[in-house]
């Protein structure tokens, strides 16, 4: 289910490395955790005016918790009423066979010329190298995405796929492939570029890709939420649609959309909703139109008990926005498809040792928890993922054992003061120079408060 | 009212002076303190680095040294966090224990305190406090407003708090995030106490010590002139 950023080398995700170079440049980091802070706000202002917030949210959940207990009937009811409405439907059981299918109904119909709208499912598959390889050219719609297509990335988050490109750097990169002015970084004449440059691309495109926000069971439709309209121009004008979801993306019924419209544009992005939420029910006269369902390891994810919970996600990002963590280490420090978050404990159900580090980059403040519209309990399976990685040798042995000394020590009262007084001792008498030595990581920067000569509880046992 | 007072190791070992604050305030609003000599650290550091496993002897002698206590009372809302959250369910250790200022607004009732501390405040909200036990409500949260922290400074004499930009922004602290991850920690902590200090506090405090620690360490390294102190030692304080 990843991407992996170019400074990241395999196998394993070194996401504290990562977020120290990122912070390394002050400025940067305080300018990228203020955009985020500001949606985050957005967040705040938009959902305190729903009176019923946290009745939405809990609904939302409990919706969730059905849907996913009986998904397989419900994926199935889907298929027949999608079936019924002239929609071809396929089933994916991971990322190779979701491409070739993909592939393959391009190569149907001779189509060289794809545009796609936001899809991060397309990400988690990797599709665009795979289509390229075969001769197809695609091309991100949204305006994010096409900014880091254009230069050769990732999304770095799941809403807001260009977040840490500052305008500067979107006009030189627009000035090197569109041809606009050298110095331009008016976002008002920016756009209009893409705009201009997109227009012909959705023009000349044979096929439409789109992702999907909600899918129905009982009506066999689907919902793709934007704001750009992308999603719209783009199969509006191709004979051919292919809409990529996730089996996780199932709502029973068109009246659970009324829950889920009003949380989603509010926790993502501050809006009461999308600009457009296009419901697409069957193919216009002429057009064939495609669902692929792509399991991708989310059923093996479903089967984990104590996990199953971060499939609710609806891929607001509001855990992301809020995440002190993310704010200031960036996209690209978690080294997967979905950062954040909500990424710390998908990812490493699809392969823990790679991911292996993210459950630990969190402090478990808990504010991804409190802000999510589904309520999925984010710190708690952090910590749960914690004990996974360590159980199940993600680890050194030497980590683990040391681990297992400390604890032991800490938790035996005569151990514990033991060498509590030990500890002290050496911190008063050993000079500074050896105190705060290199191996002394919390020394380099900060200070080591005073080791007082009696602890508290050997002052009471004198004192009483 | 007897209580039981578990003493955070950090805190037992580096900060006594927060242990007897707590210790005092307790006696002075009326309660019987014990402290059991025969405990430890409760094992939170173990289990948020993934191996719960391995604090399961700091489990046994919290048990062991609290067993006959009704009411175990801790300056800590992490700790406390740990204890209710995933200490096993087959004793009710959990229901038991209570960091102090839950214990003074639900137990006590507290509403009046001889308390004096004529200083511009900045509450650090930990977050094992303010969302683990729900001290009070996270700016997250559309439910009405209540912080217990705040209720408790409210009573305390001359004390100004200050209103910070961001109320309730992780510290960075995180326990071994405070390591493993020490360059982003260092920023986040740098980044609170820049809001402390554009707010006018003098002096931070905080249910939980060790978020105070981290703070401090910052601070006392840049020569920042910003104290810290455990909300026991405030609410204990009284006129000179």
């Amino acid at each position: 289910m990843s991407l992996p950023s170019p400074e990241i080398p395999l196998p394993v995700v070194d996401h504290a490395g990562a977020a120290a170079r990122f912070v390394a440049d002050e400025a940067r980091t305080d300018w990228h955790d203020e955009a985020l802070w500001h949606v985050r706000q957005k967040r705040d202002a938009s959902s305190a005016v729903v009176p019923e917030w946290e009745e939405l949210r809990e609904l939302a959940s409990k919706i969730k918790d059905h849907t996913l207990s009986r998904l397989d009937t419900y994926l199935i009811q889907f298929e027949t009423s999608a079936s019924a409405n002239g929609i071809h439907v396929h089933w994916a059981r991971d990322a190779e066979e979701h491409n070739q299918l993909v592939y393959s109904i391009l190569d149907r119909h001779q189509a060289r010329h794809l545009v796609k709208s936001k899809s991060m499912l397309t990400e988690e598959c990797h599709l665009n190298p795979y289509l390229e390889e075969r001769g197809i050219k695609v091309i991100d719609t949204d305006l994010g995405e096409r900014i880091v297509q254009l230069a050769g990335k990732p999304p770095s988050h799941i809403v807001l796929p260009a977040i840490h490109v500052k305008k500067e750097e979107i006009g030189q990169l627009f000035h090197q492939n569109l041809g606009t002015a050298a110095d331009e970084s008016d976002p008002q004449r920016l756009t209009e570029a893409a705009r201009q440059h997109l227009r012909g691309k959705f023009l000349e495109a044979e096929a439409a890709l789109t992702g999907v926000n909600f899918a129905i069971a009982s009506t066999g439709g689907i919902v793709v939420c934007t704001n750009e309209g992308n999603a719209d121009l783009g199969v509006h004008l191709a004979p051919v649609h292919i809409a990529s979801m996730g089996i996780e993306k199932i709502l029973p019924e068109p009246h659970h959309l009324a829950v889920f419209l009003r949380l989603l544009a509010r926790s993502a992005t501050g809006q009461s909703i999308t600009v457009y939420t296009s419901h697409f029910h069957r193919p216009r006269s002429g057009q064939e139109m495609h669902i692929v369902l792509v399991d991708n390891g989310r059923s093996k994810h479903l089967g984990r008990k104590h996990f199953r919970d971060a499939l609710k996600c609806i891929r607001c990002g509001a855990c992301i926005n809020t995440c002190p963590v993310y704010r200031r280490s960036g996209g690209y420090s978690y080294g997967s498809t979905i950062p954040g978050p909500i990424g710390s404990i998908l990812t490493p159900g699809v392969d823990l040792k790679k991911y292996s580090t993210l459950p630990f980059a969190s402090t478990l403040c808990g504010s991804c928890g409190d802000v999510c519209p589904v309520k999925i309990d984010i710190p708690k399976q952090l910590y749960r993922w914690r004990q996974t990685v360590m159980d199940e040798g993600g680890t050194t042995l030497t980590k683990r054992l040391a681990i297992t000394l400390i604890g032991n020590v800490m938790g035996r009262p005569r151990l514990y003061r033991l060498a509590g007084r030990t500890i002290r001792w050496l911190l008063r008498r050993l000079p500074q120079r050896i105190v705060y030595a290199r191996g002394n990581i919390w020394g380099r920067t900060r200070d080591l408060p005073d080791a007082p000569r009696e602890s508290f509880l050997d002052w009471f046992k004198k004192a009483s | 009212m007897e209580v039981g007072l578990f003493v955070p190791c950090y805190i037992d070992q580096f900060y006594p002076t927060v242990a007897r604050a707590t210790l005092k305030l307790l006696r002075r609003l009326g309660c019987t303190v014990h402290v059991p000599l025969n405990q430890a650290c409760c094992g939170q550091p173990a289990a948020n680095a993934g191996m719960a496993i391995a604090s399961t002897a700091a489990e046994r002698t919290f048990y062991k040294a609290f067993a006959d206590m009704e009411i175990i009372v801790a300056p800590s809302a992490s700790c406390v966090c740990h204890v209710r959250d995933h200490y096993s369910k087959a004793n009710d250790m959990a229901a038991r224990t209570m960091e102090l200022c839950e214990f003074l607004v639900d137990v006590l009732r507290v509403n009046h305190l001889d308390a004096h501390y004529p200083y511009r405040v900045g509450l650090h909200e930990g977050c094992h406090g303010l969302r683990g036990l729900r001290l009070g409500a996270s700016t997250e949260l559309h439910v009405p407003a209540f912080n217990k922290v705040r209720q408790l400074l409210s009573m305390v004499g001359d004390l100004q708090l200050v209103t910070l930009e961001r109320a309730d922004e992780c510290c960075g602290f995180g326990g071994t995030f405070a390591v493993s991850e020490a360059a982003l920690s260092v920023k986040m902590g740098r980044d609170r106490l820049r809001d402390h200090q554009n707010s006018g506090a003098q002096v931070i405090t905080s249910t939980d010590m060790s978020c105070l620690m981290h703070l401090w360490g910052l601070a006392n390294r840049h020569g920042l002139p910003l104290e810290v102190r455990h909300v026991a030692e405030i609410l204990n304080s009284t006129k000179p």
